[in-house]
């Protein structure tokens, strides 16, 4: 046989083992997570807190743990949409001169790029700082720091698309620029923006580094913004190396939470991406 | 002033002030990881401390040597592993695939990028780590927990293969038509067309695609954490347990209040995991600017 088809074959059959690796791992991590959390979940679960008793295999649920998620990636959420919204939209042209905006975006990009345990270590810091303890509300500012550059670097990149024909109808007809911004970019790049908003949620409620030791742990739900409160990836964290088999399944249940929760959040942001793709004006 | 002047004003104002406090979100990580590490530096003298490999908070000795060494092991093998393996998948998918399996397959991608990484490291503890201690490591003939470099490299490098894959097929797929026409017209296999037309054209995306990837390996904290055994010493071989930057801060900050120092040496770990993401990251800028005029077509 000729040796360039011998090349051909051989790199095809590398190529398929390659596709059959990522193929499998993902199999067995969806299989594990599927398979052993299905079969250890309990209604308990989901309406009861987690005791002291639970980590050593007695009753409980981790209620607590699945509203410290939502308490915490929710409002988080909110804060970087609102701010990342007010950054994506002062970058265009007409607010910032191309040079700087290229500069913040550079900085956003680094941003994205640090690790979540550094924005953990660097709000300790601040909470030390402030005189605020392990707290729902150290924990909200953590994930907004997190979120803040994956939002706004998403609704930036839909934003710049924006044609400037469009913004330029809106100026001829009187508008100014602010309004320009607020309601002609922002509804002909909302598709994108909702993208991003829903890419930080994922983000913010599957990560553990950066609230590990800003929003600490508790058994009970957090009552206030001042109490330290569990959350799904602290939990997972907590229960994981268990020498107990049972309190290892519930690791397993905890984390088939977590994944459904955030592949939810990836179908609802298709849905919506292309629901609203609708008013986007060509 | 009229009305809508006025909140044409505000509204103006107000996205300058988060605009600002972004940029300054930057330097103010700097400024506060840079003061607190002073402490430490100011005791011992920063090669000392990168170049020692004594590990005891207790006795104030906080060498970084192996705890380097193993964050390169870990970063590095992982991305021996997911480079190869991410760029021979995002060909098959872009280019060799059917529609039908193409159409499986990027879905299944964007799950796989959005696990949360505390789900991988679960997984890998509790299926890789039995699979290593009883399987892998008796056929090289060495003890090991399953606690291990090893193990946290491929746990590593499974959470990579998605960022590669994906962005490197989005590229694959932007190259025109002709270019790879032109190559199959003269003669050249497919094989050979994706290693001299796609692989050169797509060459920044590629980079870029990598150095994303090893951003993600180099500041993984809490699946590393989980799996890598957690213990500041020069690993003898790729089998025994190490410690990397981000998962020692993880595993150390419930004790770190009650040493002297033990804080600001901490500092100093996350201010050197800032400046490597910072380098990396103006590193790209250059290379992609550079590797942009050789291989544009």
């Amino acid at each position: 046989m000729n040796r360039r088809i011998l090349e051909e074959k051989i790199f095809k059959i590398l190529m398929l083992a390659s596709v059959f690796i990522v193929m499998g791992s993902l199999v067995i991590i969806i299989g594990l997570v599927v398979f052993n959390g299905g079969s250890s979940l309990t209604i308990e679960m989901f309406t009861q807190t987690s005791g002291g008793g639970y980590y050593l295999g007695r009753g409980g649920g981790i209620l607590n743990a699945i509203l410290g998620s939502l308490f915490l990636a929710l409002p988080a959420t909110a804060l970087a949409c609102l701010i990342g919204l007010g950054i994506a939209l002062y970058l265009q042209r007409e607010f910032t001169h191309p040079r700087i905006s290229a500069f913040i975006r550079l900085s956003l990009d680094i941003l994205w790029g640090i690790p979540s345990i550094v924005y953990g270590i660097f709000c300790l810091m601040i909470m030390v700082f402030i005189g605020i303890g392990t707290s729902l509300l150290a924990g909200i500012i953590a994930l907004t720091l997190l979120e803040i550059p994956i939002i706004t670097r998403y609704m930036d990149e839909s934003i710049k698309m924006v044609s400037i024909e469009l913004k330029e109808g809106a100026y001829s007809l009187g508008s100014t620029k602010f309004e320009t911004a607020v309601k002609v970019v922002r509804r002909q790049a909302l598709p994108g923006i909702i993208a991003g908003v829903l890419l930080g949620l994922g983000r913010g409620i599957g990560d553990a580094a950066s609230i590990l030791f800003t929003a600490g742990f508790s058994d009970r739900i957090p009552g206030s913004l001042f109490d330290s409160t569990a959350a799904l990836p602290t939990m997972i964290y907590h229960l994981y190396a268990s020498p107990y088999p049972l309190v290892r399944q519930r690791a397993y249940a905890a984390a088939f939470i977590l994944v459904v929760i955030v592949l939810s959040i990836s179908i609802v942001s298709r849905a919506l991406s292309k629901r609203y793709t609708k008013f986007v004006i060509r | 002033m009229n009305k809508r002047k006025l909140r044409d004003f505000i509204g103006t104002k107000l996205m300058f002030t988060v605009t600002i406090f972004a940029s300054l979100l930057f330097f103010a990580i700097f400024l506060i990881l840079l003061y607190k590490s002073i402490f430490i530096l100011e005791t011992q003298s920063i090669a000392e401390l990168l170049f020692s490999s004594l590990w005891n908070p207790e006795k104030g000795e906080f060498g970084l040597y192996p705890i380097i060494i193993g964050t390169i092991l870990v970063t590095g093998i992982s991305l021996i592993i997911a480079i190869p393996i991410s760029l021979l998948s995002a060909v098959y998918i872009a280019e060799y695939a059917p529609g039908k399996i193409r159409r499986v397959i990027r879905p299944f991608l964007d799950v796989l990028a959005g696990v949360p990484s505390v789900v991988y490291g679960l997984c890998a503890f509790l299926f890789l780590v039995p699979l290593v201690k009883d399987v892998i490591a008796p056929w090289f003939g060495i003890e090991s927990t399953g606690l291990c470099i090893l193990t946290a490299s491929v746990t590593l490098a499974i959470m990579v293969f998605p960022i590669i894959i994906s962005l490197c097929v989005e590229s694959f797929s932007a190259i025109p038509i002709e270019l790879k026409e032109a190559s199959l017209s003269v003669g050249a296999t497919k094989w050979e067309t994706v290693k001299k037309v796609i692989f050169r054209a797509s060459a920044p995306s590629i980079i870029s695609a990598v150095l994303l990837g090893f951003g993600r390996a180099f500041g993984e904290t809490i699946a590393v954490n989980m799996v890598v055994g957690g213990i500041p010493r020069i690993p003898s071989s790729l089998l025994h347990p190490g410690q990397t930057l981000a998962s020692l801060i993880a595993s150390a900050y419930g004790e770190m209040m009650s040493v002297p120092l033990y804080e600001s040496a901490l500092m100093l770990v996350a201010l050197i995991l800032f400046v490597v993401v910072l380098l990396f990251n103006v590193l790209a800028v250059v290379v992609l600017r550079r590797a942009k005029r050789r291989w544009s077509y």
